[in-house]
């Protein structure tokens, strides 16, 4: 199996062979992927690469698979224009 | 005080019963769904269910949606506000909703809020994995019964629970020749009833046997499977060709938790239910007071279940928000020994094995 025909993040065009590179480098978490590799910050929010990732890092460092978190979920889930924000501000106040 | 007394977030089967039982408690209810419509995954449900008439056997999901929807409107008495193609963006730790309609924001300040997002699909790691013609079962059923568009000629199912075992079916009815439907595991994960129906059209069933590579140049032209062994790992020589033009993925679901991570709420990983799920008392309350979960958010199952897990979140709602509900006892009771009923099957092992997890934690 050639490992760079394998997308794990669709979002942001991430293979496996990707995701292994990064591990060699030390990232090894989900949180630490995210942040060097965006995965998780695109349109599916970790729903459709968290699961191939934790099982991934399950395969790769043996930890057990109920033990390796996925990122901390913050507000929002899709994507919001900062206008529309604003506009619902100034009618609150 | 908030200023909407109930939120339900999902208007799928358990959301859909969760607004009927606050409604009928004489709340003010809130129902919000992302799709433009209610419904839920009852909307591209064109099968049958099966069970007993409490559980609405014999009757299309579809079918059950437009009934569900009708109970809403005669009980809802004029306290029931439906905001429909409406996406809530963001749960607070004030409890504040956020809300998206179309390019418009705004926040909402509920008193109690059930959740009842449902589940994702799971997807799974082979090369070729982005080439057009790989689907997820959710999206061959939205083309096939909601908009009534073919999704290729030959297909290969990978995954034989009953959404892998109802879906192929659905392609056969819509004339799309299924090569294969494979399985991972040792056992076929469906009904046998859903099993025996494709095979008799014809239709062979693999066991620890799963796809290896989907190819083609612009779409998929074909794909590889492959055998497994007793690790789960595939074994080289046992490769075999098919020509498809489809890829239909059916291994599983996680539920949809984002919001109730917002919130930080108490959650375990349940191999079970293909993920993480919120941590619930018996009154289907999470760690945050006056915030509920139902349905496959809560743990991925059957609609039959959702609805009646529904039913009881609404209850507990209703009860948490101080309105009174004639014999509510009794109904609580016959509503819990209604999902035992439905769990007692062997085909629900899995789902008594990830509750007990959830139980533990609790």
């Amino acid at each position: 199996m050639d490992k760079r025909d394998v997308i794990v993040c669709r979002c942001s065009d991430l293979t496996l062979a990707d995701l292994e590179a990064l591990f060699n480098t030390g990232y090894k978490t989900f949180e630490e992927l995210k942040r060097i590799a965006r995965i998780g910050m695109g349109p599916c929010q970790g729903t459709t690469c968290g699961p191939i990732v934790r099982s991934a890092i399950h395969r790769r460092f043996k930890e057990p698979i109920e033990r390796i978190p996925l990122h901390r979920a913050r507000p929002f889930n899709i994507g919001i224009k900062l206008g529309a924000i604003k506009e619902a501000a100034d009618d609150e106040s | 005080m908030g200023t909407e007394e109930a939120v339900v977030i999902g208007a799928g089967p358990a959301g859909l019963f969760a607004a009927y039982e606050l409604l009928l408690a004489g709340a003010d209810v809130t129902l919000i769904d992302r799709a433009a419509q209610a419904g839920g995954q009852l909307v591209k449900q064109t099968h049958k269910f099966f069970g007993s008439k409490e559980h609405y056997a014999s009757i299309r999901g579809i079918d059950i949606r437009h009934r569900l929807e009708h109970a809403l409107e005669k009980n809802g008495d004029g306290r029931l506000r439906t905001l429909y193609s409406t996406t809530v963006a963001g749960f607070y730790a004030d409890g504040a909703l956020a809300c998206v309609k179309a390019e418009r924001y705004y926040r909402l300040h509920p008193e109690v809020v059930v959740v009842a997002t449902g589940a994702s699909e799971r997807t799974v790691a082979f090369a070729g994995n982005d080439l057009p013609g790989v689907y997820a079962a959710g999206a061959v059923q939205t083309l096939m019964n909601e908009q009534g568009i073919r999704p290729g000629n030959r297909a290969l199912m990978v995954g034989s629970g009953n959404i892998g075992l109802i879906v192929a079916y659905q392609l056969m009815q819509a004339g799309i020749q299924v090569e294969r439907v494979v399985e991972a595991a040792d056992e076929i994960g469906g009904y046998q009833v859903h099993a025996s129906k494709l095979r008799r059209l014809g239709v062979p069933i693999e066991t620890k046997t799963t796809i290896k590579r989907a190819f083609g140049t612009n779409q998929v032209e074909g794909a590889e499977i492959w055998r497994l062994d007793a690790k789960g790992e595939g074994i080289a020589g046992s490769e075999e060709r098919l020509t498809v033009d489809t890829v239909c993925l059916a291994v599983g679901l996680s539920p949809l938790v984002e919001l109730l991570s917002q919130l930080s709420v108490d959650t375990r990983f349940i191999p079970e239910f293909g993920g993480v799920a919120p941590v619930l008392d018996e009154t289907y309350m999470t760690s945050r007071p006056g915030v509920f979960a139902c349905g496959d958010v809560a743990n991925v199952e059957e609609a039959s279940t959702a609805m009646v897990e529904g039913r009881l979140a609404g209850i507990h709602a209703a009860g948490y928000l101080n309105r009174q509900i004639p014999r509510r006892k009794e109904k609580i009771q016959a509503l819990e020994t209604s999902l035992r009923t439905l769990r007692s099957g062997p085909a629900s092992e899995h789902v008594r094995k990830g509750l007990r997890k959830v139980g533990e934690h609790a």
